[in-house]
C-alpha cells in the first residue's frame, strides 16, 4: 500500500476539481432527448441503450476513457456517422422535439441546425471572413450588407473579434491553433444553430488557448444547448452544468456536474474521476 | 571476434557502388544536355521564330511547327484535363473503394503506362481513318488521351491529401458534397492539381509517336484544325533523319526548344507546389 503522501497529486484527493459552473437551471422541455439509442460500427456495438435529456441554454459534458463511445454519441446528434458506410444508429433522438434519425430527415438541414466543432482546428482554405460566412452563404438567407454584421457578431461571440478584426482577409490557415479553433467556433455559431457540439475542442491547443475557448463556451451558454466531449476532467468540471460518464458504450451516470464530481452515485464513475483507471 | 573492419569495408563498397551508379546516370544526362545545347545553340537564330519550315537547301525556321505544337498541346490539355480532374474527383470523393472506382483506377494505371504509339494508333483508327485524312484535331485528341491519366492520378492523389477533418467540417456545416468539393477541396488541393496539369503539358508537348499517326506534319503555315498541322516533335523526327545539313540544324534547334520548355514547365510546377505549400495551401495541412 502506497502511503497517501507519495501518491501523485491528482490521486490524493477526491475533490480536486475547481467548480465554477452553476447548477443546471430548472429546465423547460429538454432540447435533446435520447431514448434507447444503440449504435453499430458494422457488427460491433459502440453504444448500448443510451437514455438522456439535455436542457437548452446549458453545457453538457461527456467524459470517459478512450473508446467509451462519447464521440460516437456526439456524431449521432448531427448524423455525421452517415458520411461513413456501415455505421448505423437505432433508437430515438429528438432535437427540439423532432426525430432526427428518421429516413425523411434532410441531413444537410439537420447539420445546419446542429453545429459541430472538431478536435483539430479545420479552417477552410479561404479568408477568415469567408470561413465565418461559409455557412451563411450556404443557406443563402443572408444578404451582402447583413453578412458583415453577422460575421462580426459571430467572431465577437467566439471571443476572438478583438484579436482578429484587422486580419479578416488573411487566410484562415495562417492563424495560430487557438485562433483557428475559435474561428471554427465562430463559423459554427454564425448560422445560429440550435445545438452546438464540440468534440474535444481543446485537445490540440495550448493551455492559454484552452482557457480562451473555455471562456468562449461560458459566454455561449446563454444562447445555446452545448454538448462537449472531453478527456480533460478539470475542463468538464469547469465548464459544464451536467456531466455524463460513459464506459464501454454505456452511459453509466449523468447528473449535475457538482454532484458527479463530488458525490458520484456509481462506483465506476468514482474510480474514473479519481484517476484509478482510464 | 571483431567483425567491425569487415562491416566498414562492406559499407564503403556499397556506398561506392551506389555513387558510381548515380554518376553514370548523371553523366548520361549531362552528355545529352551538352550535345543538345551546343548543337542546338549553333542552329538557333531569329529565323527559327519567324519563318516556316523550309524545303531542303533553303533557309527557314520552325514557326509553323512551334505554333502547331502550342495549339495542339493547348487543345489537348483543354480537352483532357477536365475529364482527368473530374474523374479524379469521382475516385477520391465519391467512388472511393467501390467496385467501379477500383476498376477505373486500374484501367487508368494501365493507360498511364501505355506506350504512346498505341494511343496514336487508336486515334488513327477511330478518327483519321473515318475522316479520311490526317488532322490537327486528331493530333490534339491523341494528346488529350495521354493527358487524361496523368491529371486523373494527380487530382485523386492531391484530393486524398486534404485532411478528412476539413471535409467533415464542411459536411457538418450542412454543405452537400458538391459544394464541399468546389468550395473546400479544390482550393485546398489547388497547387497540387495545377502541378499535375503542368506536368501533363510537359509530357504531351514532347510526344512524337501519337502525332505521327494523327496530325502528321505540314510544311506550310496552317491554322486549320481539320488539316494536317506541323509540330515540333514530328519535324524533329523528320529533319533529324534527313541527309540535309540545314534540316539537321533545325532539328537540333527544335530539340533544344522542346527540352527547355519542358524543363521550365517542370521547374515552374515544382516551384509553384513549394510556394503554395509553404503558405499552407495544397498538400496535407499541418
Amino acid at each position: 500500500m502506497i502511503p497517501s503522501s507519495k501518491l501523485p497529486r491528482h490521486l490524493k484527493t477526491r475533490v480536486p476539481y475547481p467548480r465554477v459552473a452553476p447548477a443546471p437551471v430548472d429546465m423547460g422541455p429538454p432540447k435533446i432527448e435520447i431514448r434507447k439509442l444503440d449504435f453499430y460500427y458494422g457488427v460491433s456495438q459502440a453504444l448500448r441503450n443510451i437514455n438522456l435529456a439535455l436542457a437548452d441554454r446549458s453545457i453538457a459534458a461527456f467524459i470517459g476513457p478512450s473508446g467509451c463511445g462519447k464521440s460516437t454519441l456526439l456524431r449521432v446528434l448531427n448524423r455525421m456517422y452517415a458520411l461513413y458506410p456501415h455505421q448505423r444508429a437505432v433508437g430515438e433522438v429528438l432535437i427540439g422535439g423532432r426525430d432526427i434519425l428518421g429516413p425523411t430527415v434532410d441531413v444537410a438541414d439537420l447539420r445546419y441546425r446542429v453545429g459541430m466543432v472538431f478536435q483539430k482546428p479545420t479552417p477552410f482554405p479561404m479568408s477568415v471572413f469567408d470561413n465565418v460566412a461559409f455557412g451563411l452563404k450556404l443557406a443563402g438567407e443572408v444578404r451582402g450588407s447583413e453578412l458583415a454584421g453577422r460575421v462580426e457578431s459571430a467572431l465577437k461571440d467566439a471571443a476572438i473579434w478583438d484579436e482578429i478584426k484587422g486580419k479578416l482577409h488573411a487566410d484562415g490557415r495562417s492563424l495560430s491553433g487557438g485562433q483557428q479553433q475559435r474561428v471554427c467556433i465562430a463559423r459554427t455559431i454564425a448560422v445560429q444553430p440550435e445545438v452546438l457540439l464540440l468534440d474535444e475542442p481543446t485537445a490540440a491547443l495550448d493551455p492559454i488557448s484552452t482557457l480562451k475557448v473555455e471562456e468562449t463556451l461560458q459566454a455561449l451558454r446563454e444562447k445555446y444547448c452545448i454538448v462537449i466531449v472531453t478527456h480533460n476532467l478539470q475542463q468538464a468540471a469547469r465548464v459544464s452544468n451536467v456531466t455524463g460518464f460513459m464506459y464501454m458504450g454505456e452511459l453509466v451516470e449523468i447528473g449535475p456536474s457538482n454532484e458527479v464530481f463530488t458525490t458520484p452515485k456509481n462506483r465506476r464513475t468514482d474510480d474514473y474521476i479519481t484517476g484509478r483507471f482510464g | 571476434m571483431n567483425r567491425r573492419p569487415l562491416r566498414k569495408l562492406k559499407n564503403w563498397a556499397f556506398l561506392g557502388l551506389s555513387m558510381l551508379a548515380t554518376l553514370a546516370g548523371l553523366a548520361c544526362l549531362a552528355a545529352i544536355l551538352w550535345t543538345l545545347i551546343s548543337r542546338g545553340l549553333a542552329g538557333m537564330s531569329a529565323r527559327i521564330f519567324t519563318q516556316m519550315t523550309p524545303p531542303p537547301g533553303s533557309a527557314g525556321g520552325l514557326l509553323n511547327a512551334l505554333y502547331g505544337s502550342a495549339a495542339m498541346t493547348l487543345l489537348g490539355i483543354l480537352v483532357g484535363s477536365p475529364i482527368g480532374v473530374l474523374a479524379g474527383t469521382y475516385l477520391s470523393e465519391y467512388g472511393q473503394t467501390s467496385r467501379l472506382a477500383t476498376v477505373v483506377r486500374f484501367i487508368n494505371d494501365v493507360l498511364l503506362s501505355a506506350p504512346s504509339i498505341i494511343i496514336g494508333l487508336f486515334i488513327y483508327e477511330i478518327i483519321v481513318v473515318r475522316m479520311g485524312h490526317f488532322s490537327a484535331l486528331a493530333g490534339a485528341l491523341s494528346l488529350a488521351v495521354i493527358a487524361i491519366p496523368i491529371t486523373l492520378r494527380t487530382t485523386e492523389d492531391m484530393l486524398n491529401l486534404v485532411p478528412v477533418g476539413m471535409k467533415d467540417s464542411s459536411a457538418a456545416m450542412g454543405a452537400y458534397p458538391w459544394r464541399t468539393t468546389l468550395s473546400i477541396l479544390y482550393p485546398a488541393a489547388r497547387s497540387g492539381i495545377v502541378t499535375g496539369l503542368l506536368l501533363a503539358v510537359a509530357r504531351i508537348s514532347g510526344e512524337t509517336a501519337p502525332l505521327l499517326f494523327t496530325a502528321l506534319n505540314n510544311q506550310f503555315w496552317s491554322i486549320d484544325l481539320n488539316a494536317p498541322m506541323a509540330n515540333l516533335p514530328v519535324v524533329i523526327f523528320q529533319f533529324a533523319l534527313s541527309p540535309y545539313k540545314d534540316w539537321q540544324d533545325l532539328a537540333w534547334a527544335g530539340a533544344l526548344i522542346i527540352t527547355a520548355t519542358i524543363l521550365i514547365l517542370s521547374v515552374a510546377a515544382r516551384i509553384l507546389l513549394a510556394l503554395l505549400q509553404s503558405r499552407g495551401g495544397g498538400g496535407p495541412a499541418q
